[in-house]
């Protein structure tokens, strides 16, 4: 597959709806780099969804401007637009009266493209996205929630887009699938690489999904925008300090493993072992559930790398 | 009264002579009658209620589904066209045919614009209700992906309302053969020809009353039946829900 992305740049990007005082959006600048995934985040009437909407139009621009590399999504025809920007929504929105194939094949229909290429397409991204290939004729209504988003975000990629705008896609999925799905798309995103505007409410989410966050406070104005690192080590201000909450201490060290700190060598037996690919904060966990000092870091060959205590953890 | 033309075309007194002892008993269902006139009543009746039919859902429907384009697509044009096809269907049957009779004349006419005005009620609720059915989270995806208005409509809310408007379909399709019976009232016509005829004999020619009335219920149940098969094949997925 093709590994195509491209750099979005909200530039003073406002939105004020007709008959309202107040801006939804207000002159948003923000740059997110191809690649990358960008997670829009903040309480309702934040403008969240709005500024997603900008994107491809959905909602027009009142002010200002959004450039896809480069060019002006003003400047584009709006059908073209759109069929060139994956779009993944909450309810998913599959067509009912389609099999899982001829979802994923909606826009490549629209480009006239043969059965066959759509087939082979439909169990490529079938495969991709973690579903079996005999998924490919069913029908919506014979898929789990679930399974759905996995569709929806498989027709979102047909066209292989370089823009993904994807709309809370897993914010009416139990928790425990939410969080598996998070898990593999983060995988595929690795693997596909495309440039990801990502709305949530869940500031989690947008720790664990986000290679930047953008928090958008009441009026559409950004509060910050940085790395989830940075937002929780030194958030801007106090709305932003209260919105990602007060353990953001500890949300940071669920940030980082073991494999990243600087081990002392191991001197005492006896101590619990953990993989380096263990966050800090479940093995603080640990310690703190077994009332311990320290802890053996151990390579995925079991071998042992080092030793970290409670003061390595929270340095 | 010009109505009473019923029997012109019509035998209008059996010959017994010839039915036996089941006819000369005005038996329930002689089938040497039924065998004898399959040919000159029975089927010329049948054949031409087909006829009445096919014409008038297809026409109603045509018409039905540009009122119902018309009603979805600009809402304010929705009440006043439901209320019409509405006023349309509560005139009762026989006095339609008679109001039309000035205008159009005795004619197989008069008989399908009654029958096509009956038709545009269930049609165009149904069509309008199907293509409002659709869900919004559905049209949203589409015109997110970069579907046209046009496309939107042909590719995603006509087939989704076509589990709704075949519904329609087969109401007024089964409607329609019943009240075109009525259209005999008129003139000889029809399966309501043989049926008025039976019934305008001194103590009902029952023979003939069941032979076409029980045609126009065979009629009735198979265009219900191939209808419901016909949904069936063009919306697989509309079970699953």
């Amino acid at each position: 597959m093709r590994t195509e992305a491209a750099e979005l740049v909200f530039d003073e990007a406002t939105k004020v709806y007709p008959g309202r005082e107040s801006a939804a959006v207000d002159h948003l600048s923000l740059t997110v780099p191809e690649g990358e995934i960008c997670v829009l985040v903040g309480p309702s009437g934040g403008g969240k969804t709005t500024a997603l909407k900008l994107v491809n139009r959905l909602i027009p621009l009142t002010g200002g401007d959004i450039r896809i590399d480069g060019t002006s999504i003003l400047e584009q025809d709006v059908v073209e637009l759109r069929r060139s920007i994956g779009y993944v929504i909450q309810q998913v929105g599959l067509f009912p009266h389609m099999t899982v194939e001829g979802n994923i094949g909606t826009v490549p229909r629209l480009y006239r493209r043969p059965r066959s290429w759509i087939k082979a397409r439909s169990a490529e991204l079938l495969e991709l996205v973690g579903l079996d290939p005999s998924y490919a004729k069913r029908f919506p209504a014979q898929l789990s929630g679930g399974e759905r988003q996995r569709v929806g975000l498989a027709r979102a990629l047909a066209a292989n887009p370089p823009l993904m705008l994807m709309d809370e896609p897993f914010g009416a999925i139990d928790p425990i699938v939410r969080a598996r799905l998070q898990d593999e798309f983060l995988r595929l995103q690795k693997e596909i690489r495309k440039t990801v505007v990502f709305v949530t409410h869940d500031v989690d989410e947008a720790i664990k999904v986000g290679d930047r966050i953008a928090i958008l406070r009441e009026g559409g104005r950004l509060a910050q925008y940085d790395t989830p690192q940075q937002i929780l080590e030194h958030p801007a201000d106090e709305f932003v300090a209260e919105f990602v909450g007060r353990d953001r201490a500890l949300k940071a060290l669920a940030l980082r493993t073991l494999g990243e700190l600087e081990l002392s060598p191991a001197t005492e037996d006896g101590l619990p072992r953990l993989p380096a690919d263990t966050s800090l904060r479940d093995a603080l966990a640990l310690l703190v559930a077994e009332r311990r000092n320290a802890l053996l870091v151990v390579g995925a060959d079991g071998a042992p790398l080092g030793v970290a205590t409670r003061e390595d953890l929270l340095a | 009264m010009t109505g009473w033309r019923l029997a012109d075309g019509g035998p209008v007194i059996p010959n017994f002579g010839h039915g036996g002892e089941c006819l000369r008993d005005n038996g329930w269902l002689c089938t040497s009658w039924v065998r004898q006139h399959w040919g000159d009543i029975l089927q010329p009746a049948l054949v031409q209620h087909i006829e009445l039919t096919l014409i008038a859902v297809g026409i109603g429907f045509a018409i039905a589904f540009l009122l119902a384009l018309v009603g979805f697509r600009w809402r304010v044009f929705d009440p006043p066209l439901g209320a019409f096809t509405d006023i349309l269907y509560t005139i009762p049957s026989i006095a339609l045919y008679q109001l039309l009779v000035p205008v159009t004349g005795l004619t197989v006419t008069t008989i399908e614009i009654a029958l096509v005005s009956y038709t545009l009620f269930v049609l165009y609720r149904n069509i309008v209700a199907g293509l409002r059915a659709v869900p919004p989270e559905v049209l949203e995806s589409a015109r997110g992906m970069g579907l046209t208005r046009r496309q939107t409509f042909l590719r995603v809310e006509l087939p989704l309302a076509a589990p709704a408007i075949l519904a329609g379909l087969r109401v007024a399709t089964v409607a329609t053969i019943s009240i075109a019976t009525v259209a005999a009232f008129l003139i000889y016509y029809g399966l309501g020809g043989p049926i008025f005829d039976a019934l305008g004999q001194p103590d009902i020619f029952r023979t003939e009353l069941l032979a076409s009335g029980g045609l126009a219920i065979f009629l009735a149940l198979s265009a219900d039946a191939l209808l419901a098969l016909l949904q069936r094949a063009l919306t697989p997925w509309s079970r699953l829900r």
